[in-house]
């Protein structure tokens, strides 16, 4: 077998932005909000930036470079289909309905990031690597005993491929049958540690032989083709013709996290390849090329973008501080005794006004 | 009349996952061999025949995938009693249980929980292969957003099984291998709750509480016994919920007896022994007429069998325990 031609790169605009398959199943206003999407999630990714720069967010792991995958991901889904994904995927979280606001919330180590709107199914963004796709299974293992025509979706990166909890849940998904869309990002860096260095297989999407499963690589950095294999997908899923591997082959531009510094381990030269690609210019340049959009109508929503985020900006430093001893209050359905008297106790404390107290929130 | 038979501890469990099964729709039992085979120890014998196999239910074998897939039928609406077959496998599942399970309604802010029971068989004293036999209650009593129990007697661990599959939290249900065929109590056939963050005193005395809970209750009756004939009253509780403590039933014992001897088969250094001794310590230092004592297992791994029974507490060393409190 070889695997690069049983699971071919699927393409529809390539890296020079021309067309080179089907986009029928795409309207041109559909594109057209993917790139207000695109220009809205890169400027809260830049801005996150910044703003960690500046001390005003923690550390914050950027998504630029995937805004393709994860909007065309989100976009295939419906909205009572499950999103499992990780600390990378607010791209996806956001274009399902979680405010812009949430990951700066998160960064800024604000507890209310972790309960997403109740209108958006979609699990906590996880940090344990690949701990979420067993949720996922779980959760389309639920959907499929209750007879709910519903998917769940798992996000993961190329790191977690090596991870004991991804092949067990490839391997449960597929005993079991249970309506899974495993979505690798593969981003071709676990933090420094390159894709030739995670397995010796020449694509992620070959694993899903192995569970005799459908395996698809598609180019991660093409909305078009992203989002058109996921629609196809989702719906085969739905149908209950067995769980899906996509292998979407992106690149992650900026770095691992604000605390990382790829160029310690990423040869300059082949970075700066691998970011022309990269999945914003390229839709840009295909609008702009058959005129489906102006230069105009780019500048303006850039113009947008900016507001919008500075909007979010706004909204998270205004966020209230939780009460310290709010800490308690979710740990149980019902305080314990123990939690009880720890509980009074901090609020004591808080109440008190004794030094320190400043400090939090 | 409340229909009642005598039943074993493991006749006791099957009993209540029959009845969740025949409640509740949404109860479903998972793990490796639970289906046909009825389970190692034939806790779930008959269910796969009465229930089918989408509600009891044999996966791949993989500790971690029955966890993790089962917080996700959790979330998804279903009410999964999941089985790892033998508590000292349950490492390989250790992220999913503490990280995940445990931690996800603290993670959302109360948007989601895990309403998840995982059972195991746990303890020594039956000969098991190496890796059988540990007592890990103690790595799981100190995981936030986690409950841990143990039953002692068939009653209890029917009462505490459906209380522990309807409570909305994840509950780590550890059975006591060697009680499982030990003995025979009156069961009712309904369905009745023990509720979870309660202690039992099992008999009353006046001169030292002997706590303990699973498989050591057993042993720590059978020293009260003993030291009765000496003239010595013991009063034994069994601490049935590891997880929160009930710290108020431990209190009052030993605020009446002032003594207090703690029997577990885990290991000494962190057990679960420590924290009650420390608890008590505190609430009831100025009625303790001595040290607060442990007769545990010892700091090495659980042994092989031949040598489990010099290593395992027994009724000759709690009662050398107790003496030493009363004559402190």
């Amino acid at each position: 077998m070889n695997p690069l031609e049983e699971f071919p790169l699927i393409q529809v605009l390539n890296e020079e932005g021309q067309l080179v398959g089907d986009r029928s199943q795409i309207s041109d206003d559909q594109l057209t909000e993917f790139l207000r999407w695109f220009t809205v999630l890169r400027t809260l990714d830049q801005r996150a930036w910044n703003l960690q720069r500046q001390g005003r967010i923690g550390t914050y792991p950027p998504f630029s470079g995937q805004e393709a995958t994860q909007v065309g991901v989100a976009a295939a889904l419906s909205p009572e289909d499950w999103l499992c994904g990780s600390y990378r995927d607010w791209a996806a979280l956001i274009y399902r309905g979680v405010p812009l606001f949430y990951p700066l919330l998160s960064s800024m180590g604000h507890p209310a990031a972790g309960y997403l709107p109740d209108a958006v199914q979609a699990l906590p963004v996880q940090v344990v690597i690949a701990a979420q796709i067993l949720h996922a299974v779980g959760l389309a293992w639920a959907a499929k005993l209750q007879g709910q025509a519903r998917v769940a979706v798992s996000l993961f990166g190329d790191g977690a491929t090596s991870q004991g909890d991804f092949h067990e849940a490839l391997n449960l998904a597929s005993v079991m049958s249970a309506p899974t869309v495993f979505v690798c990002q593969n981003n071709r860096w676990a933090i420094s540690v390159p894709i030739e260095r995670q397995m010796h297989s020449q694509t992620v999407a070959q694993r899903a032989v192995a569970y005799n499963i459908e395996g698809l690589r598609v180019d991660g950095n093409d909305i078009l083709a992203v989002y058109q294999t996921m629609k196809r997908v989702v719906e085969r899923v739905r149908a209950g013709q067995g769980p899906v591997l996509v292998e979407a082959v992106t690149y992650r531009l900026g770095a691992h996290t604000t605390a990382d510094d790829p160029t310690r381990y990423r040869p300059r030269d082949l970075d700066e390849r691998l970011r022309q690609g990269e999945p914003l210019a390229r839709l840009r340049r295909y609008l702009l090329a058959h005129g489906i959009v102006s230069d105009e109508e780019v500048a303006q929503m850039e113009e947008e973008a900016k507001a919008l985020v500075d909007e979010a900006v706004r909204q998270a430093e205004a966020f209230p501080p939780s009460p310290p001893e709010s800490v308690f209050d979710h740990v149980y359905g019902e305080l314990t005794p123990q939690l009880r008297e720890q509980r009074a106790e901090m609020a004591r404390r808080v109440s008190s006004g004794e030094p320190g107290g400043g400090r939090r929130g | 009349m409340d229909v009642v038979a005598s039943l074993t501890m493991i006749q006791a469990i099957n009993q209540a996952l029959d009845l969740a099964l025949a409640t509740d729709e949404r109860v479903m039992v998972l793990g490796e061999d639970v289906g046909p085979n009825g389970g190692v120890f034939r806790a779930t014998e008959g269910l796969y025949e009465k229930y089918g196999g989408q509600r009891v239910v044999d996966t791949p074998l993989a500790e971690s995938a029955i966890v993790g897939s089962a917080v996700g039928l959790a979330l998804g609406g279903m009410r999964p009693v999941a089985e790892i077959q033998f508590l000292g496998f349950i490492f390989e599942a250790m992220d999913q249980m503490s990280t995940q399970a445990s931690r996800l309604r603290f993670r959302s802010q109360g948007r989601h929980h895990v309403p998840l029971v995982v059972r195991a068989p746990y303890g020594g004293g039956v000969r098991t292969p190496e890796i059988h036999s540990d007592s890990l209650e103690a790595l799981f009593s100190h995981l936030p957003g986690l409950k841990v129990v143990t039953p002692s007697t068939p009653y209890d661990a029917k009462g505490m099984l459906l209380a522990s599959i309807r409570d909305p939290d994840p509950v780590l249900f550890l059975e006591p291998m060697r009680l499982y065929r030990a003995g025979r109590q009156e069961v009712p056939e309904a369905w009745y709750e023990v509720p979870l963050g309660e202690a039992r005193v099992v008999r009353t005395g006046d001169d030292v509480t002997l706590i303990a809970y699973g498989p050591m209750v057993p042993v720590a009756e059978a020293a009260a016994d003993s030291l009765a004939s000496a003239g010595i009253s013991a009063e034994v509780v069994d601490v049935r919920t590891l997880s929160p403590l009930d710290l108020e039933t431990l209190t009052q014992s030993v605020t009446k007896t002032g003594r207090a001897v703690i029997v577990h088969e885990a290991q000494r250094t962190g057990g679960l022994g420590a924290e009650i001794a420390a608890s008590l310590q505190e609430r009831a230092f100025l009625s303790l007429e001595a040290p607060i004592t442990r007769v545990t297992g010892y700091d090495t791994p659980f042994p092989m069998p031949a040598l489990e029974d010099w290593w395992l507490p027994d009724v000759e060393r709690v009662k050398a325990a107790a003496e030493f409190v009363l004559h402190y």
